[in-house]
Order: structure tokens, then sequence, then C-alpha cells
């Protein structure tokens, strides 16, 4: 079960033509593939796009009622490799998951696709983690569809728009026999907006036809000689469809004044409102769309449509392309064409725009101001032409005063023991190279932990140690969340240490879900799932490819037994790789599920326990040693009323869950003996209550006892 | 050339910044809602992802009237080109500011004046808090009108959550077209939590427009004393002790600059309460011949700071947390009550305590008389031996009879604290301090103070106290380096602030190997 339930939402999905939508940019993208027909749908989950896979699991109910199949694929491989469903039938399919790195873990399948090419429409959904907000590394998308010939749509960042590309991309693929890729940046995917809806389709073709009556044809297979003839395929065939396409159904769009201009400027779909807002701040275009400036937006980024562009660029003195991310592929295409059709239009891009980083407002103000200031003076106001003016309004400089703030991990994260128990084998034992991974366990790089050295893709975290197996006083660590280990870590991590006679120690985060993506099911999870297999142990399949030495916490916050156990996977002399899988259930998670039922139970009148912890003040120095072995959210520093204390001291407050962390910790490390939990009994029986009396007797007849024999300051010294 | 755009129609530009699961998103929903069923044209984005896991989020709202068709409107906020800015936490606002969020010729800056503190704010040894008076000031200059409410604190007095309240600012804000009854009426259609939501969002309401609104710094490093902060005006106990008690404090008054006084009740109530009034006694005694150090030195025309900080530092010396102490704090009356009321625990609730207490034989013998304890802790194999049984994390139950017995007779045991190896350890070392700082005092004054002041580097348990002593130790190590120099003690204070600065004392490695130099 996933972080967020679109249960309510999905209802959406329902309504039919006449009635208008209204939502997230994702729940639209999902509307318009059942208002495609489309037959199945795969993904792997990962922001930007994980909503899209947890409204789909969330929709089941309604995919079933319209035929269509859903898959949460193992990777974004095995999603990509699901569209070969579209290669000998006439049946529409989407994938989704994130990209970058999505794509390249999904490349392989995606090559052969687009090489044998598809008889039924094939879409894929990549969301474009890029700029703000973006977890991976800054990458283009483009280039994949360039080097596969996947033609690449980018619409507009409206509903509208973006609803419009999934059926224009359906009929591209058809038409042209080739896979297209829909690409939607961060931003897109979450945006609230609006579109009139359609009805659904049901599939034009059943996958249980294509079952029953298979079909095969030899020329779509990649195998020689029908690949030699792919290529030459989608160059003369698909290539020229695709185009004629675009071009008929007017896939890119105008707009502003037509015939001859000083300037005009090109960008991305997705380019579009940020281009917008900037040429609405220097007075040339209004927020219903009307413009000054000539302009000619990419829906399609590729393949690029030359009788199209050099038709906009011939009468323009000046052309300003706008397009994030680098390589700057589309400029330079765009500067090809002018040359060889030797017209002599002035070509801009990455000057004005600088040609790393994110377009952000001010970045798109800066840039077409420039442009428009060097080429087009007369269309700015005189404020937006003098040069000398100070640009941005005076800041104050706070950036010593505010203090940074990643992300890290949440209150009561079963994560946090597992480092804190590593911190502590790292004071006995000494630093060593640890290889972290992809997931929440990440954070562990920042403060308080410090830990890890390396993230080379999800679930390569043992791989990426691989070189460090050679003979030393110190053995490598490597760590893994379940879902990198589920995805491929199982082979690349655990079977290629076994396989290789790896001689290292590879922790498994296993937290029941894919954690860090929101919370969706994995084979390991626990909890019931009724469309999905579940409940497989990690530590089952580690044996089953041949690892020995596996031990099991099933419960990561005893912080002392993590130690050991990590301390004597690093020291024992058996050979071989060691493997500790660390389980403990997401603690957003579990306290989505458990949380209404707590309250529910308390006002039912149930007897229930509600723990959490507080500091003793007065017992605590302030020395803030838990603090560096914790970070979590609840526990935090205070500074007390008392001139003899110089510094401040911790705190736990009201969105404490009880986890137990703290006093583990201080258990493990033998920190201080300021922290306790408090059991508070909501409902008590008869018995609690008893109970309680009794024992508050006793205690307090000797406190009683023991406070009428000495002065009592109250709480002030207390 | 022909310009065929209208102008700018009214679009208002609105930014939420906040903390990962402070409820951005709730308060994102709502003033879409609110702005659709007011005839508004909404368009919100967001950044989730990993950055929600508690990192700085950040959403944001255009809206404009609706005219039919989808205005073409921006996905991200620009700087100088926003009119709201709504923060969750102090820091956020300036990070706000920082980005360039917040305009004077037109930004509207509703802010909550809490702190939530980031993760390296709370590792420091010492007091790592952020400085929130820049921010506030910053947020006042930068801003076309600054709100500043503590919501956090509105939120929990309501049983509710901060984008309630936060809610509730921005229609006390009064800067969006819409009815106060509009945004009530949003709340209500959400269905969760709504008495209590309601109830927060007006009482954010109401504050905002007041006029002590324009924000107040929080507290942030501990108050100075004001003089005449005498001692605690509720001392109760045996007849024989209070009187022995307003002997002490008529003492004070009697023998010590009126400057020292307050710090000296302090000390002197601590000390007092540590042990008894005999201790009290001493630490009055021991003051009084520091006292007499500091006239001799001048202390009169320097505030008699010698005597304040050592009243300060000796009262946490001889204060110090042996089993004893921490057995006598967890069972207290007061701290039950203090802890129940912490936990909010009602009458019809009960309440079971667990302390998490992980003793070493270094803390067993300190409780025994010195010479056992010292001659146990001489033999290594022994000292393994017990250490084996004694040395293991226990949940100790304090609301059951036999842990509470238990914890109450190790308590019982502070009349031996006098003879016990750890009072002696103690008692030699701040003997060694005070005598270090006052021979010192005499040729340096505000050098001497620094050593006093030394003695804050000593504080945890365990490994954490060990690092302490050690740090205290290489700090006092360069003394000898700096004794006869002018800026002697700026040193010292400087060597102080950087062994406080990391767990390890890296820092303060670093600047003594640059006094070493001098």
């Amino acid at each position: 079960m996933a972080e967020r339930s679109f249960a309510k939402e999905v209802e959406q999905l329902r309504i039919g033509a006449g009635e208008e939508f209204r939502g997230e940019g994702i729940l639209a993208i999902t509307k318009a593939l059942l208002e495609c027909g489309v037959a199945y749908v795969a993904g792997y989950q990962g922001a930007p796009i994980s909503h899209l896979m947890d409204v789909l699991s969330d929709a089941q109910d309604i995919l079933g009622e319209l035929g269509v199949h859903f898959e949460s694929s193992a990777s974004e491989a095995a999603a990509a490799a699901t569209l070969a469903a579209s290669v000998h039938y006439p049946i529409r399919g989407a994938v989704t998951f994130k990209s970058t790195v999505g794509t390249n873990v999904a490349s392989d399948a995606l090559a052969n696709l687009a090489s044998g090419g598809v008889k039924g429409g094939a879409l894929i959904v990549v969301g474009e983690d890029y700029g703000e907000g973006a977890s991976i590394m800054q990458e283009r998308s483009h280039a994949f569809a360039m080097k596969s010939q996947i033609w690449l749509l980018d619409p507009r960042p409206n509903l509208e728009t973006i609803t419009q590309s999934v059926r224009d991309g359906f009929e591209l693929s058809e038409v042209s026999n080739t896979p297209v890729m829909l690409e939607v940046r961060i931003r897109a995917c979450h945006v609230h907006g609006r579109f009139q809806a359609r009805d659904n389709q049901r599939p034009k073709m059943a996958l249980a036809e294509a079952l029953e009556n298979p079909q095969r044809d030899v020329n779509r297979i990649v195998l020689p000689p029908a690949s030699y003839l792919h290529e030459k395929e989608k160059i003369e065939h698909r290539w020229p469809a695709a185009v004629k396409f675009i071009r008929e159904r007017a896939l890119n769009e105008r707009f502003g004044p037509d015939g001859a201009h000083k300037v005009g400027i090109v960008m991305q779909g997705g380019m579009y409102n940020g281009v917008m807002r900037a040429l609405q701040r220097l007075g040339l275009a209004d927020i219903r769309g009307r413009t000054d400036v000539p302009l000619y937006v990419l829906n399609v980024t590729y393949p690029l449509i030359d009788d199209e562009f050099l038709d906009f660029a011939r009468d323009k003195e000046s052309v300003l392309v706008v397009e994030e991310g680098q390589p700057n592929h589309i400029e330079q295409a765009f500067g090809a064409m002018l040359h060889k059709a030797g017209i002599r239009t002035k070509l801009f891009g990455k000057d004005p725009f600088p040609i790393a980083g994110e377009y952000t407002g001010a970045v798109m103000l800066d840039g077409i101001r420039t442009f428009i200031r060097d080429n087009a003076p007369g269309l700015l106001s005189d404020r937006d032409r003098l040069p000398n003016e100070p640009e941005k309004p005076q800041v104050p400089d706070l950036s010593k005063a505010v203090p940074p703030r990643p992300p890290g991990f949440c209150t009561g994260c079963p994560e946090r023991p597992i480092f804190a128990a590593m911190k502590l084998v790292e004071n006995e034992l000494g630093p060593h190279h640890v290889a972290a991974d992809i997931g929440c366990h990440l954070f562990s790089i920042l403060p308080p932990f410090g830990i890890g050295a390396s993230t080379m893709g999800y679930g390569l975290g043992p791989a990426s140690a691989s070189a460090f197996n050679v003979p030393a006083e110190k053995r490598v660590i490597s760590i893994m969340g379940d879902g990198g280990f589920w995805h491929n870590g199982l082979n690349s991590g655990i079977t290629n240490a076994v396989f290789n006679k790896h001689d290292d120690v590879t922790i498994i985060v296993d937290n029941y879900y894919s954690a860090a993506t929101g919370g969706q099911d994995i084979p390991s999870s626990r909890a019931k799932n009724r469309s999905r297999s579940t409940s497989h142990p990690i530590t089952d399949a580690v044996k089953g490819v041949g690892t020995k030495w596996v031990r099991h916490i099933d419960r990561t916050y005893d912080v002392t037994k993590m130690r050991d156990t990590l301390k004597e996977a690093l020291t024992t002399k058996e050979k071989g790789p060691k493997v500790i899988v660390a389980s403990s259930e997401c603690m957003l998670n579990r306290q989505r599920r458990e949380r209404p039922l707590l309250a529910k139970a308390i006002s039912d009148g149930v007897r229930s326990i509600k723990p959490r912890f507080g500091v003793d003040e007065d017992v605590c120095t302030g020395d803030h040693a838990c603090m560096r072995l914790s970070g979590c959210p609840s526990l935090s520093v205070k500074v007390l009323d008392d001139p003899l204390r110089d510094d401040p001291v911790a705190a736990i407050d009201e969105t404490c869950v009880g986890c137990g962390n703290c006093g583990e910790v201080a258990d493990a490390a033998a920190l201080c003996p300021s922290f306790y939990r408090a059991d508070v009994i909501h409902n008590p029986n008869n018995w609690d209550r008893l109970v309680t009396r009794l024992r508050a007797r006793v205690t307090g007849w000797l406190q009683e006892r023991r406070e009428g024999k000495r002065l009592n300051f109250g709480a002030r010294a207390a | 050339m022909n310009k065929m755009t209208a102008p700018d129609e009214t679009i208002i530009k609105l930014a939420v910044l906040a903390v990962g699961g402070q409820g951005g998103g709730v308060i994102t929903d709502w003033i879409v809602q609110l702005a659709e069923k007011n005839g508004w044209y909404a368009q919100a984005t967001s950044v989730p992802g990993v950055a929600q896991r508690t990192g700085a989020t950040i959403y944001y709202i255009e809206m404009v009237p609706e005219a039919g068709g989808t205005p073409i409107l921006s996905l991200m906020p620009t700087p100088g080109d926003v009119d709201i800015v709504l923060a969750a936490e102090l820091m956020e606002a300036g990070r706000a500011i920082q980005r360039g969020f917040v305009s004077p010729d037109r930004t509207t800056l509703v802010t909550s004046t809490h702190r939530t503190l980031a993760v390296i704010e709370k590792v420091v040894p010492g007091s790592g808090i952020a400085d929130s008076s820049p921010v506030l000031d910053a947020a006042r200059e930068a801003s076309k009108r600054f709100l500043g409410v503590d919501l956090n604190q509105l939120a929990a007095e309501n049983g509710s959550v901060i984008s309630a309240s936060l809610f509730g600012a921005l229609a006390g804000a009064n800067v969006l077209p819409f009815a106060k009854e509009s945004f009530e009426a949003t709340i209500e259609a959400g269905g969760r939590g709504v008495a209590a939501s309601l109830k927060a969002f007006g009482a954010a309401f109401d504050a905002v427009q007041q006029p002590e609104a324009q924000g107040t710094a929080v507290a942030e490093a501990a108050p100075d004393i004001a003089p005449g902060d005498g001692p605690a005006e509720a001392v109760a106990g045996p007849e024989s002790e209070t009187q022995a008690w307003r002997a002490l404090t008529e003492r004070v008054a009697r023998d010590f600059p009126e400057d020292a006084q307050p710090m000296l009740l302090r000390g002197l109530e601590k000390v007092v309460d540590f042990q008894d009034v005999a201790y009290g006694e001493e630490y009055l005694a021991r003051m009084e011949a520091a006292k007499a150090v500091d006239s001799d030195a001048g202390g009169a025309v320097r505030g008699h700071a010698f005597t304040i900080d050592a009243a300060k530092h000796l009262a946490n010396a001889m204060a110090y947390d042996d089993v004893i102490r921490v057995a006598d704090l967890k069972t207290r009356s007061a701290r039950m009550r203090r802890v129940e009321k912490e936990m909010g625990v009602t009458p019809d609730q009960v309440m079971r305590v667990t302390e998490f207490m992980h003793p070493r034989i270094e803390e067993v013998c300190g409780t025994l008389p010195a010479g056992l304890g010292g001659a146990i802790l001489k033999r290594q194999r022994l000292v393994d031996a017990l250490n084996r049984v004694v040395n293991k994390g226990r949940h100790v139950r304090t609301d059951t009879i036999r842990w509470f017995l238990l914890l109450y007779l190790m308590a019982g045991m502070r009349r031996f604290r006098r003879r016990t190896l750890r009072h002696r350890t103690e008692s030699a070392h701040w003997e060694e301090w005070l005598r270090l700082a006052e021979e010192t005092v005499r040729k340096d004054y505000a050098l001497g103070v620094e050593v006093l002041r030394c003695h804050r580097l000593i504080k945890g348990y365990s490994d954490t106290h060990a690092r302490g002593m050690s740090k205290y130790d290489r700090v006092l190590s360069a003394l000898p380096l700096l004794a006869g120099r002018d800026d002697a003690a700026d040193w010292l204070r400087r060597l102080i602030e950087m062994a406080l600065k990391d767990e390890k004392g890296e820092m303060l490695d670093g600047a003594l190997k640059t006094i070493e130099t001098l």
C-alpha cells in the first residue's frame, strides 16, 4: 500500500465526455490512457511519476472493468519489455518510469523494441527528474530518443495539451510503427489543472484474444538479417511517416504574429509557460496566450520537422531556441538546417541562456530579455532596454543565518538505528569504505551520520564495492535497500558476490516497501495485497543464490544487536559474502496504517497504549551525543531558563512516535540516563487502575517520607 | 511595432515554504479549492519526492479570475514576482527571502516564528541554534508587509496542526479577495479534524491582526539573570532545614557583592538540592575564598565576574551526575508530575514509565567508599569480570514498586556521598581547577575568568564525559603558552568555543596548533 492514497481521486477516472476533469497532471495522464483504449500499463515507481503508479494501483477496479492489465514491474527494464505485446498485435500499451535513471535501466528493451518497431501504439511516459526537487544526476532523456529513434513528445505543461499528447502519441506510434516517449517534467506531473474529458474506451483487441491467436512476424524480431533492415526501415519508412503525421496533425504549434519579424522564439513544449511568463513580464504577452513575439512550440522535440522550422525562421532576423539541459541537441540540429538551407537567420540558444542548469523563472527572464534587447530593442519598454539598471532588488544576505535543511530520515524511521549502530562500530573498529545505494538510506551520507562514499545506481551498492574484494585488514561494507534488492540487487549484488567469492559485508535495509518512492509494495512486503504476491523473505532469496553467512535482524531498533552483528560480520574468520538483513516497517507507512486504527480504538473505548519518549532535562547535561546518533525530527534541543546552564538540553516533542531509537541508542552507546519512555494507557481496565493506584500509594508514601525531611525547591532546582 | 497584448491581468502569486511533513500539500489544496469556489482559476505545483522527507519544500500557486479557457500561468515562482509568501517555519521564511521571493514593493510575508531545528543545529556539542534575529530583521526589511506569529503553538493549543493555523493567518492577513467564511467552509469541506482545525484557524486569524504580529524574537541563549532574582519562593521542608537555608541566604546577602548574589543564590539552591544544607555551607565557604581572591584582583571594578563565574561553575561541579543523583531525580514526586503533564495524561488514563540506564563498573565503583572503589578499579581483571555482570543496558520501570524502591534506596545513599570514590575524584578536580583559576586571576583577571569557564566543557556520561574531560585538559594545556599575552583571555575563550563545535575536538586541535606557532 502506497504512502498516498488516490482512492478518492481515481473516481474521476470514470467520468465521460462532456465532463470536466480537475486534478493533478499524472492523474490526467492516466485518464487519457483509458480514453485511448490502452490494453496494458506497466511501470516502475520513482518521482515524479510515483503517483502515476499509485493512481493505477488504486484504480484497479476501474482498470478491471475496462479490461486493462496493470503490472507493477520489477524494474524499468521489465516495464519496457512489457511493450513487446504491441510488436505483433494491434494492442495499445503504455509504460512509465522515472527518467533518466529509469530509461538507463530500460534502454536494452527500448532499443530492441525500437529496432523491430510496433504494430499497436506503444507509449513510454517518462517523468523527467530534472531541476529543483530532482533526486538524480542531471541529464536529458532526449539522447535516448535520438539513439534508438523513438519519437519524443514534450507537450506544453497544461492538462489539455498533455492529454492531447497522449492521444496523439498512440496514433503517431501506430502510423510510424515506432514507440513514442512522452516526457513530463516534475512540476507538470504535479500541476493542478483541468481538461475536457472523453469517454473511456475498451481495448480494440483484448490481450486474451492475442494470446489465444498467436502471431509472429520474423521481420519484427531483432536478429540478423532483420536487424539490418530495421535500421533502413527506420529512416526510409518510419521517419517520413512520423514527419507526415506530425505536420498534418499540426502537433507543433505556432503563436503570435505571422510573417516577417525581427525575432522569433522556438521552444520545447515544456518550456512554453516559462517563456510566456517572461514575455508577460516584458509586456509582450498576456495570460490568455496572446503574444507580440512569434513562437514556434515543439510539442514533438524528436523528430524535428525541417520545413516547419525553416518556414518559421526564414523571415526572422534572429531566432532563439529555448532548450533546457545539455547537450543542446535541438539548437545544433537547427543550426545545421539553417546552414544547409543557406538561410542567414541568426540562431541563439545556449547564449544568452546558460549551458547547464534549470531554466528557472529568473533564468528565463534574463535570457529572453537579453535576446530581445540585443535583437529587437524596439519591443521593450525603456526600463527593460536600459542595460545598467540593477537587475534584482537588494536581498539581505542570509546565507550564514539560514541553516541548510536537506531531506533526512523521518521521525521514527527504522533505518536510523541501523546507521546509529554503524556509527558505534565505526567508533570501535575505525572507519570503513561504505558503498551506498539508492533509497531513503542514502540520507546516511548527510549529518549526523556521514556514512557512505558512493552511489552507483539502484540496487548496485554491493556491485559498486566489488573491486575492493582484495586481502586487507578491513572489509568493505555495502548497503542496499529492499527496493534495490528486488530491482536487480539480488543478482548484481548478492549472486555476483557469491560467484566472485567476495569477502564483504552487505546490509540489506528491509522496510517492507519501496519506501523512498512512496511506499509501494515489493515481493518482500508483509502487508496483504489483493493483486500482488508478497511476503517473500529476502533471506530466502539470499540463501537461495548460495550465501552462507546470513543474519536476520527482525527489529532494527535493537541497536545493540545490530551493532554486535555488524561487528561479527566485519571480524569473523569465515570467508565469503556476509549478508545482514535488517527489517522493520517504514514508519511513515506504519503510522499511516496504524494511527487511524489507534484513534478509532481509543474513541471506541478499547484499551490502547500510546508510547512516547521524553528527556529528563535535569539529568541531561546538554552534550548532544544522542543527537549525533539520531537526527530525528522529534528529538531537538531547547534552551532552559536556568542561568547555571550554558548549553541547550535535549527535548522530545509531541511528534515522537515512540519508535525506541533514543532509548536503544542511549543503551548501546552508554550515553546518559535522561531518556524515558512513557506508555500512556488509554481506556485502562480495572486491573491497570488498581495496580496504578497501589503503586502510587507505595511510591507516594516513600516520596512523602523523604521529601518531608529535606528542602524542596519545587520545579526550579529539580 | 503594433502591440496586441493587454497588460498583465490580476494574477495572485503565492508560495508556501514548509518543512517536509508539515502538511504543505494540505494548505495548497485548501487554497486551490478556496480560489475555485470563489470563481478563480487556480494552478498549483509542487516538487514532492524525497525532498519531502523532512527537508525544505516549496509549493506554488497562481490564480486569476475565471474567464473561460486555460490561462497561461507559471509553474514556478520567480524572484521579485511573488505576492504572498507563507512560511511554516521561521528559517523557511529566511529561505524565501534568500531566494528572492520576498520583495519590498509587493510581498506580504506571513510566517510562523517557531523554530524546527535543522540537524546541523542539533549535533553541535555546545549551542548550535541559529540566531533568529537576522531573519526577523530581514523579514521586516524585505517584505511589503510582515506578519509573524508562533503558528505552531497556536495549532498545538487548539489540538490541530500548522496547516490550519497557517491557513488562518493567510485569511487574517486579508490579502486574498475571499471572505473569512469561505476559508472556513473550505476546511469544513475537508471533513477531517474539522473542529480543531477551525479553532486553530480562528486563533491564527485573530493573532495576525494584533500589533505584536510584527514578529518577536524567540529566546536564543540562556537568559541573563536579573539582579534581585532571588531564591525560589516556595522552599518547603522541615523547620530546622528551612531555618538553616535562610541563614545561608542571609549570608549570601551579607558577605557577597550585590552583583554576584543572584548567581550565588541559584548555585546555592542547586548544591543544597543535590546534597544538603551542610553542602551549601561548604559551597559558600569555598566561594568566600574565591571572592576574597576576586576582591584582591580588583573584581569590584569588573563587576565581580570572577565570583559570578565561580558561583556558576562551582555549583555545576559540585552537583556532579552520579548514580545517586540520577536515582534521586528520577524518584521525586515532582518529576512524576512533570512527566504526566508533558505526556498530557488525563485522570482517566494511566501511565507506565521506562527508564533507559546503562551503568558501567566505573559508575558502580564511584558510589562505593573511596578506598574500596579505588581498589577494585585498580584490578583490571576484576573490573572486566564485574563489568560482564554490571555493564548492560537496563530498562527500568520506575512506576513499579520493585524498581522504584531500588532507585529510591540508591538515592538514599546520599548521606554516604561525601565518602564515595566519585566525590573524592570530583572534589579533588574542582579544587585543582579553582586553584588554577585563582592563581591565574591574580596575574590576568580576564584569563582567570576564562579558566573558570573551561568547566563548561565537562559534561555528559561515560565516553562523552571522558571526551569532555579530554577537551578540558587540552584547552588548559594552552594556558602556559598563553600566560603573559595581552590577548590570552581572548585565546582561551576562542579555544572553549572551538572545543564546543565538534564532537572529537578536531577544531580545537587546529586552534591549539595555531597557538603553538604564536
